[in-house]
C-alpha cells in the first residue's frame, strides 16, 4: 500500500501499490478522489463529477 | 499483441481487461486520457502499440481520442465514426430504421409546438430522451400532453448540448425487463436480461437486476445486422420485447459496461474481446 494525502482534509489515504491513474478512491472524510500521476508519483485530486455525456 | 487501453475512469471493466490481457501474455498499456496531449506537429507516443481499445466513460473524450488516434495511424476499436453513430440517439434510431431494423416509433422535432403535435400522433404515454445521455438520465415518461410540456420545459432549461432537439418515442409496453446483448467482432457471445420490478427504466445503473440471457437465433441475427449498420468491433445493444412486433432496438452503446454480464453468466468477456481483437488486427 502507498500512503497518500487527501487533498480535501489532509488526512492519510491508503492506496494499492498497483493503483493506476483514473482509479477512484473514497476517503473517510467523504471525499471522492481520483488517483493521478503527478510528475511520476501517484497523487490524489478531487474526482471529476459525472458529466451529462458520461456513461455507457 | 501490444494493446493500448484509452480510458478516463478506471472502472471494473478497464481493470479486468488490463488483468486478463496480462494473463494472456499481451502487453497492455493503459493510456489515461487526461495525461495525454496531441500536438499536430509531433507523433503521438505509444508508437509500438498495435491497437487501441477505446474505453473512455465520457462520450466526448471517447469520440475525440478515437479520432485523434485514428488520424495518427492507430487501429482503434471502436472507431470515432461508430461512436458518433452510437452516442447520438437520433442518429442511431434513424440509421437503423433506414436499413429496415425494427425500432420503437420515434419522433424528432425542433420546436416545442411540433414536439407536442407529433407526440399526439404517437399516442400517450410517450417517452422523452436527451439526444445524448446515458444510464437512463433524464429519460422520462409523459402520460399526457400537460406532463410532456413540463418535461420539455425542463429540457430547455438544462445545459444539454441538444436541448432544442426533441426526441420523443412511443412507450413500448415491454415486460418488466429489457435485453442487453453484446456484439464482439462478428460474434454474439453473451447477453443479459435487465429486470426491474419497481421502475419502468431497466438500466442496471437504476437498480435493475441482471439475469442470464438465452440467445435465440433471431436475436443473434438481429444483433449482427445492427453491428453491420453501426460498425465497430464491440457494441452493447439494448433490445425491447414487444408483444406484437417482437424485438425492437432501443439503443446501441459504443463503450459498454459489462461487469454484471460477466458476473451472472460466468463468462469471461474481457478475455473474449482480447482474443477477437488479436484475430482482427492479424487479419
Amino acid at each position: 500500500m502507498v500512503s497518500l494525502k487527501c487533498p480535501v482534509c489532509g488526512g492519510e489515504v491508503q492506496v494499492d501499490d498497483n493503483a493506476l491513474p483514473g482509479e477512484i478512491v473514497e476517503h473517510e472524510c467523504g471525499a471522492q478522489l481520483e488517483v493521478f500521476n503527478d510528475h511520476n508519483r501517484l497523487s490524489l485530486r478531487l474526482a471529476e463529477q459525472i458529466g451529462e455525456d458520461w456513461g455507457e | 499483441m501490444i494493446l493500448g487501453i484509452s480510458y478516463d475512469l478506471l472502472r471494473w471493466e478497464e481493470r479486468n481487461i488490463i488483468e486478463e490481457g496480462r494473463k494472456s501474455g499481451f502487453k497492455v498499456i493503459p493510456i489515461f486520457t487526461k495525461d495525454v496531449t496531441f500536438l499536430s506537429s509531433e507523433d503521438v507516443p505509444y508508437q509500438d502499440v498495435e491497437a487501441i481499445l477505446q474505453r473512455n466513460t465520457s462520450h466526448s473524450r471517447a469520440v475525440s481520442t478515437s479520432m485523434l488516434f485514428e488520424t495518427s495511424g492507430f487501429k482503434v476499436f471502436n472507431d470515432s465514426l461508430t461512436l458518433s453513430k452510437c452516442e447520438n440517439k437520433l442518429m442511431t434510431t434513424f440509421l437503423l430504421r433506414s436499413r429496415g431494423i425494427p425500432v420503437p416509433k420515434t419522433a424528432i422535432a425542433f420546436s416545442r409546438e411540433k414536439a407536442l403535435e407529433v407526440a399526439k400522433k404517437l399516442g400517450y404515454p410517450v417517452v422523452i430522451k436527451p439526444v445524448e445521455g446515458s444510464w437512463g438520465r433524464m429519460v422520462a415518461r409523459a402520460q399526457d400532453e400537460d406532463t410532456l410540456r413540463s418535461l420539455i420545459e425542463y429540457q430547455e432549461f438544462t445545459t444539454l448540448q441538444y436541448k432544442t432537439i426533441y426526441y420523443v418515442q412511443e412507450y413500448v409496453n415491454k415486460p418488466n425487463r429489457d435485453i442487453r446483448i453484446f456484439a464482439v467482432g462478428d460474434e454474439v457471445p453473451v447477453g443479459i436480461y435487465r429486470e426491474n420490478e419497481k421502475n419502468w427504466k431497466t438500466n442496471t445503473a437504476l437498480g435493475a437486476i441482471a439475469k442470464p440471457l438465452k440467445i435465440d437465433e433471431e436475436l443473434k441475427e438481429l444483433t449482427i445486422k445492427v453491428k453491420e449498420v453501426i460498425g465497430g468491433f464491440f457494441l452493447g445493444i439494448d433490445v425491447f420485447e414487444d408483444k406484437e412486433r417482437g424485438y425492437l432496438i432501443g439503443e446501441v452503446n459504443g463503450v459498454p459496461e459489462f461487469k454484471n454480464t460477466v458476473r451472472v453468466n460466468q463468462f469471461n468477456l474481457s478475455n473474449f474481446i482480447l482474443h477477437k481483437l488479436n484475430e482482427a488486427i492479424r487479419r
